[in-house]
């Protein structure tokens, strides 16, 4: 009575020409990447926050980001959504093995999600100067948690393992200020753009720092090692570094769009190769492969169907929001 | 330290009566939001382009707030809850990435044109995200309900092994999704968000209007007091400056609390009744699919055909107060009623008693849950009623007795909301996937007691922090009162006429008058 259904399914699942699990290891990353880029230029805008004092500048950060940030931080949503149905016990074992850490990314992003808002309620100075700071914290401390979550995920550590995974952490804030840098300057202009820019610079420089001292102590570990030098990661780095050059080049020459794209390209390389370190083994602390905790075939089928249909219709709504507010922000807030 | 396994379901208890409020408040607010969008758009009376920003202002807080709560919820089911996850990944995993995809997408993308682009963008693409954020916000709830209705009545599934641990696999997705409870769920939550914001819209219409009608000046210490500079610098009707133009806010203002107070009174006469009619039959739904839920909520110890309605029930010793198998209780009956509700009519119905499960809810909770919620229903309707005779004698602006019930009846839909997600999750208890996996059980097997009550004691100060931080938000924005807005065709201004009669749905004759209190104003 229940096989009419499930049986199409399950056919359809076989008759995709790429394996379902390795797909949605694809999908489920290209998820947290578009976070990291989209809520990253948030969230480096956030620090960029921290270095202007004056108000008419810093409500024009906060204009800046304000219609888009609500979308961006989708992205999250459906990272934690998709790994959650297509790997369950993946998303229950990683999620309860870093119970503390993941309740300190809840805190900041509460912290991150609320400050803007709140700051917009009231003119006083005080209540401004403390919204401001939980904004400036919330945006510093969400990527930093979360780098250094998944770079406890990669090394398959339980614990937070100083120093590699405080690194990673510390090179997504990086990043997102290289994005967040580029942003600023596309959306403002005069002093508070060439700020921005210099310190999309600055942070570049940190990212790759941090990045090749990173995959110094990854090359280390004779259980990484053999993965790390195979072509494709190879290929990822090389990739950062030609973008990072990009970067600089294009931010100096005041192109920020370019810019702009150029460090979520650097950032989908980040992310690209923690997957690709991470497969085939999904999660290396339970030694779990993609294939071994994925759902049935037949409701792979069903979900890569539903996200077949809807991340195309998804992708046309953020066409439309950023198309509607491109271009350079009045200084006028909310 | 608290055992872990009773740390995460307070944890989880916690976040989520706190989360309620927040989608409620936006799924309620939408369909308002989309019909004031509608007529700003169609009419060049400035009145619905107060009421859309006024009301808007209040949905984007809320939705701030929903979402990173509601992101909470996500993160627990992985951090606190994981035997549950891998078990029942396959099942409930897949609505929750959908909601997100289909939904909340939808939602948080419109909600960015709809909030700061209404001079970017044409009327047409301006509705369209009015419409788009309201869909969003019905269609995240729909596959919420899905996956919480699949553990409440779970079909669907095959039991099956992976890598030694039971999970359930899908093996007919229209079973799974349908499931029998769903559509109950889903019907009974909308109808119970909307009732819930057009108690809160009217309550806050009344507290309007009850300041006014107490005399002239009260209602413009409510500006002084609390007004925000940058709404004021913004108006236009502050630069009319002196004595005239302020007499013209006022009576604005009073024709704006007067069209919400209407707007969400015809709101509330037709959802209220229907909320108990429903509510009766979902009772019986109930009472067929999870007996065992049913039993608590009656406090039904004990098989009995003809079963009595306890109106009150109380163990007389006092540690018996969650033992199912109680014997001494103090009650007040309505014999055979029981067996009435449960059958739809028959009153000798047999009605199953909690002595016949394995294990059992804590009964007083879902017991004075399930009668707070019944209570308040009735009460809903009593005050529709209320209204709509006062509304036909012509005094519903100046009832102040009515005004003062609405104003405490405010907060009371969320309360309803609050003890019927009660009597839905705690009723279900000891069973997460009701039959299939305890509550218990589903606890993450490495989470320590410290560690669950580190958490649970953070967010119990963070959601306390939380709560008033968005409530005094929320009551700044209503203190602020509506936002004056660029006169569009010149109407705007002190038109003897009061052209209230646009204004209101169902114009009755009584109120296209100035009210006496606006008039005394000058």
């Amino acid at each position: 009575m229940t096989e009419p259904v499930s049986l199409p399914l399950a056919a359809l699942a076989r008759s995709l020409p790429v394996d379902l699990p390795t797909l949605w290891v694809a999908i489920v990353f290209a998820f947290l990447g578009t976070f990291l880029f989209l809520d990253g230029f948030d969230f480096g805008a956030g620090a960029l926050f921290a270095t202007r004092a004056d108000e008419a500048e810093r409500e024009r950060i906060l204009a800046a980001i304000g219609p888009f940030w609500d979308g961006n931080e989708v992205w999250l949503v459906v990272f934690g959504g998709g790994l959650f149905a297509a790997f369950p016990p993946i998303y229950a074992t990683l999620f309860s093995r870093h119970y503390l850490l993941l309740f300190g990314v809840l805190g900041a992003l509460i912290c991150r999600g609320l400050a803007p808002e709140f700051y917009e309620q009231r003119e006083d100075e005080a209540w401004k100067r403390w919204w401001g700071r939980a904004f400036v914290v919330g945006s510093i401390a969400s990527p930093f948690l979360l780098g250094t979550f998944v770079g406890n995920w990669l090394l398959g550590t339980t614990v937070t393992e100083a120093p590699v995974t405080v690194l990673v952490g510390f090179a997504v804030v990086a990043l997102t200020v290289v994005t967040g840098g580029a942003f600023v300057a596309l959306k403002t202009d005069g002093q508070l753009a060439d700020d921005a820019r210099m310190w999309g610079l600055r942070a570049l420089a940190a990212y790759l720092l941090s990045i090749t001292a990173i995959l110094l102590a990854l090359a280390a570990r004779p259980a990484v090692r053999p993965a790390l030098l195979e072509p494709v990661p190879m290929a990822l780095v090389a990739a950062s570094v030609v973008l990072g050059g990009s970067y600089a080049l294009t931010i100096r020459r005041e192109r920020d769009l370019l810019a702009f794209l150029t460090a979520g390209g650097l950032t989908y390389a980040l992310v690209a190769l923690v997957a690709v370190l991470l497969s085939p083994t999904l999660d290396p602390a339970t030694g779990r492969t993609a294939t071994e905790a994925a759902i049935s075939p037949p409701a792979l089928g069903l979900l890569t169907l539903s996200a077949a249909l809807l991340v195309p219709l998804v992708c046309t709504y953020f066409a439309v929001l950023y198309s509607t507010f491109s271009g350079p922000v009045e200084a006028e807030g909310y | 330290m608290v055992d872990p396994a009773l740390a995460s379901r307070l944890q989880f208890a916690l976040t989520t009566i706190v989360h309620i409020i927040f989608p409620v408040m936006s799924m309620g607010l939408a369909p308002f939001l989309v019909y004031f969008t509608w007529k700003s758009i169609r009419s060049s009376d400035p009145l619905w382009e107060r009421q859309r920003r006024f009301w808007t202002r209040i949905f984007a807080v809320s939705f701030v707030v929903g979402t990173v709560t509601g992101l909470v919820l996500e993160f627990e089911f992985g951090t606190n809850f994981a035997a549950f996850s891998t078990f029942a990944g396959e099942l409930f995993g897949g609505p929750l990435a959908v909601e997100g995809m289909m939904a909340f997408f939808l939602e948080a993308t419109f909600l960015g044109v709809f909030v700061f682009g209404r001079e970017k963008v044409g009327d047409a693409l301006y509705m369209l995200s009015a419409v788009a954020v309201g869909l969003g916000t019905w269609l995240s709830a729909l596959w919420i309900l899905i996956a919480n209705s699949w553990m409440q009545t779970p079909r669907g599934y095959e039991l099956a092994q992976q890598n030694g641990q039971p999970i359930v696999t899908l093996v007919d997705p229209v079973a799974a999704y349908l499931n029998p409870r769903f559509p109950w769920m889903f019907v009974h939550m909308q109808s119970a968000a909307v009732l819930s914001v057009a108690l809160f819209m009217a309550g806050v219409a009344a507290y309007f209007l009850y300041r006014s009608s107490n005399g002239g000046e009260s209602g413009d210490d409510i500006e002084s007091d609390e007004v925000m500079e940058s709404d004021e610098a913004m108006g236009a009707g502050s630069d009319s400056g002196v004595a005239a133009g302020e007499t013209t806010t006022g009576n604005d203002d009073a024709r704006f609390w007067r069209t919400t107070l209407k707007i969400a009174l015809v709101v509330l006469l037709v959802t209220a009744p229907f909320q108990v009619v429903h509510g009766d039959s979902y009772a019986r739904h109930v009472a067929e699919t999870q007996p065992q839920k049913f039993a608590a909520m009656e406090a039904q110890y004990e098989t009995e055909a003809p079963a009595a309605l306890h109106l009150f029930a109380v163990p007389t010793d006092p540690s018996a107060l969650t033992d199912p198998r109680a014997e001494n209780l103090w009650t007040v009956d309505i014999p055979a009623m029981a067996s009435v509700l449960a059958s739809g009519g028959d009153p000798s119905y047999e009605v199953t008693g909690l002595d016949e499960f394995d294990g059992s809810p804590p009964v007083a909770i879902v017991f004075w849950s399930f009668r707070a919620m019944v209570l308040l229903g009735f009460w809903f309707v009593g005050l529709a009623l209320w209204s709509a005779y006062r509304w036909r004698r012509g005094d519903l602006t100046t009832d102040r007795r009515l005004h003062l019930a609405l104003m405490g009846s405010a907060p009371l839909g969320f309360v309803a909301v609050e003890t019927g997600w009660i009597v839905t999750e705690v009723g279900r208890q000891p069973w997460v996937v009701q039959g299939l996996l305890k509550t218990d059980d589903g606890v993450s097997p490495g989470l320590t007691g410290t560690e669950a009550t580190l958490t649970l004691a953070s967010f119990a100060l963070v959601y306390t922090a939380l709560l008033v931080g968005y409530s005094y938000v929320v009551r700044r924005i209503i203190l602020a009162g509506p936002p004056a807005v660029e006169s569009a065709a010149g109407s705007r201004s002190e038109s003897e006429a009061d052209p209230d009669s646009d204004a209101d749905p169902d114009s009755s004759p009584s109120d296209s008058t100035p009210t006496p209190e606006v008039s005394s104003d000058d």
